[in-house]
């Protein structure tokens, strides 16, 4: 595959210069494509749900309750991955559970990437005061475990699909804010921003449309593998009961729904965690990929 | 010296004052105290009979000065469920956290150095490229689903193991398992990295070119040099450590912190959550201070450097 794209002579000219190195690049990340695609799927099997998804994820069928996945005995076509403890489809519900995740993995991610960019830029370019007011923040979340901050917060403003998005959205920013930071602090000193400042441009021209764009990629590659680790957390509430409330199926709720049935259908427990691990190994792959396609030197 | 120390110790303060601060506001600021301890029906008076009785009618400031000045001397109240103190009864939880958590520090230890030095000396081998594949796979696990499926394969299924619970060793298994399989990934890599740079420097060249053996170079050499950035990065993964292990302590129901914290949260029992997490925050602060004041001591240039 690799020595297909670089030393085809095929059609020379047909792909620009600066695009075959890029090409050839992407070539070498065949896991990362690999991961793409599988993402790309998980998407879609998410977003197309109400049409791909063999049942309802909320009709219950009694007579077919623990029935076991179909490759096992007593097993039917009807339920591929077998059924929960009412009767309901498992395979159907891991679709739609996928959009909880997804939704609360994207937007919980857009809150804190805001947050910990916009903090990060003003500690970075400020420095003095407004960086030390910041900073102690900074340590202070960090020396939280963000489970243990999740857990408190949920604890007071109760479980529920958008109380989740955003005490995950804003307890996430440390991490943005620290990385753009130490950017922040090495841009600041360059040439073209002495320049813009002699130009006269305002604080905000400066660091909004002349030190935001050199952290585009940084801020991607950390924003996709912290979506990962947000839907993890997001399970994991679930999963304790403290996060999207059943009946919706989100993953980390059928997780704890099938604990408790898994002495004899040890299925209803596998399948969802499988579900989140193929999604974030995927994730995972593909912000690595991203960040040794994007920038090779970045170290995260 | 005792300047760095000074200065790691105001620091120290500093994130202490805020974690007081963000607990408080936690409960106080974003709930409401009285809405959640009293039924819904409650009357109108029956609420602010309450809010004087608990002092909230009085300004934040001086609900934040109340507050700190009772949790120094380790007052956060009483438990709105069992009517005991709360912090007894967390620090009555604090043992077994504190095991389960050595414990998933020791079992990562054991995964991660063997693999992480066997990966740094063979680049880009079979090995080296499986541990990478493992470390990557381990990071995307959620820890809860391996430990719910290391229940159904060795308690439920081979029936060697018990499911939950404390007392003997063979309950801690599968608990420091689950823990170190969290912490090792990261780990592994930090060793692998930190050894590929090390082998690389002048003074291992200089070793070899004394005619000294692999096994010192790498055992003496530098092994040694790699273990100052790999305990920084632990001591400062320490708050993920104790994250881990209260996700791990869910899961088998581990009689530590966790379990009553996640207790405390489904009765409403804000006292010993507050309690709970003020408590667990300092632990990791003060972790924190320590591999900072360790690792000025052992290596001077850190020292100058912060």
């Amino acid at each position: 595959m690799s020595t297909l794209l670089a030393g085809s002579p095929a059609a020379p000219g047909a792909v620009p210069a600066a695009w075959r190195g890029s090409l050839r690049r992407l070539a070498r990340l065949r896991w990362g494509v690999t991961a793409a695609l599988v993402m790309l799927a998980i998407v879609a099997a998410a977003v197309l749900a109400p049409w791909v998804s063999p049942h309802d994820p909320l009709v219950v069928d009694i007579r077919h309750r623990l029935a076991p996945p179909v490759w096992m005995a007593g097993g039917t076509t009807q339920h591929l991955l077998g059924t929960d403890q009412i009767g309901r489809d498992l395979l159907s519900r891991i679709v739609w559970g996928g959009r909880v995740s997804l939704v609360v993995g994207v937007f919980a991610v857009l809150i804190s990437a805001s947050l910990g960019v916009l903090l990060g830029l003003g500690a970075g370019y400020f420095g003095g005061r407004t960086d030390a007011v910041i900073m102690t923040g900074l340590n202070v979340m960090l020396s939280f475990p963000f489970v243990l901050l999740a857990l408190a917060v949920i604890a007071v403003l109760g479980p529920s699909l958008p109380n989740m998005i955003l005490v995950l959205g804003v307890a996430d920013w440390p991490l943005y804010a620290r990385v753009v930071r130490a950017e922040t602090l090495a841009i600041r000193e360059r040439e073209f921003i002495t320049a813009g400042r002699a130009l006269g441009m305002s604080h905000a021209r400066l660091m909004f449309g002349q030190i935001l764009p050199n952290l585009v990629s940084l801020i991607v590659v950390i924003a996709t593998l912290q979506v990962a680790r947000v839907i993890i957390l997001e399970s994991f509430l679930s999963f304790l009961g403290l996060g999207v409330q059943p009946p919706t199926a989100a993953w980390g709720n059928m997780l704890g729904e099938g604990r408790v049935y898994m002495l004899n259908s040890w299925w209803i427990a596998a399948f969802p965690g499988l579900a989140i691990f193929v999604t974030t190994l995927a994730i995972n792959l593909v912000g690595n990929a991203l960040r040794d396609w994007l920038d090779p030197n970045l170290k995260l | 010296m005792r300047r760095y120390i000074v200065r790691q110790l105001v620091q120290f303060v500093v994130v202490v004052v805020g974690i007081s601060m963000l607990s408080f506001a936690i409960l106080h600021v974003i709930g409401d105290p009285v809405l959640l301890l009293l039924p819904q029906n409650a009357g109108r008076e029956e609420f602010e009979r309450y809010r004087r009785l608990l002092g909230l009618d009085q300004p934040l400031p001086v609900q934040y000065w109340k507050f700190v000045s009772r949790a120094v001397t380790g007052d956060f109240g009483k438990s709105w469920y069992g009517d005991v103190p709360a912090f007894p009864l967390v620090l009555e939880r604090m043992p077994p956290t504190i095991y389960l958590t050595f414990a998933g520090l020791g079992v990562a230890l054991a995964i991660a150095l063997p693999l992480g030095i066997l990966s740094a000396l063979r680049r880009h081998s079979f090995v080296d490229n499986l541990c990478t594949a493992l470390a990557v796979a381990g990071q995307a696990m959620p820890i809860f689903w391996l430990g719910i499926m290391l229940i159904i394969l060795f308690a439920v299924r081979l029936r060697i193991l018990p499911a939950s619970g404390y007392g003997t060793w063979q309950h801690f298994v599968m608990p420091a398992f689950t823990l170190g399989a969290f912490l090792a990934p990261i780990t592994m890599r930090l060793v692998r990295s930190g050894l590929i740079e090390v082998l690389n420097q002048e003074y291992i060249k200089t070793a070899r070119a004394k005619g000294l053996g692999e096994r010192l170079v790498v055992v003496k050499h530098a092994f040694r040099n790699v273990c100052i950035p790999v305990i920084t990065v632990l001591g400062l993964q320490f708050g993920q450590l104790l994250g881990g292990a209260i996700v791990t302590e869910t899961v088998f129901a581990w009689p530590g912190v966790a379990t009553l914290t996640v207790e405390s949260i489904r009765n409403q029992d804000f006292p010993v959550v507050q309690c709970a997490v003020v408590l667990l925050a300092l632990i990791i602060v003060a972790v924190n201070l320590c591999v900072d004041v360790i690792v000025g001591f052992v290596d001077p240039r850190i020292r100058v450097r912060a």
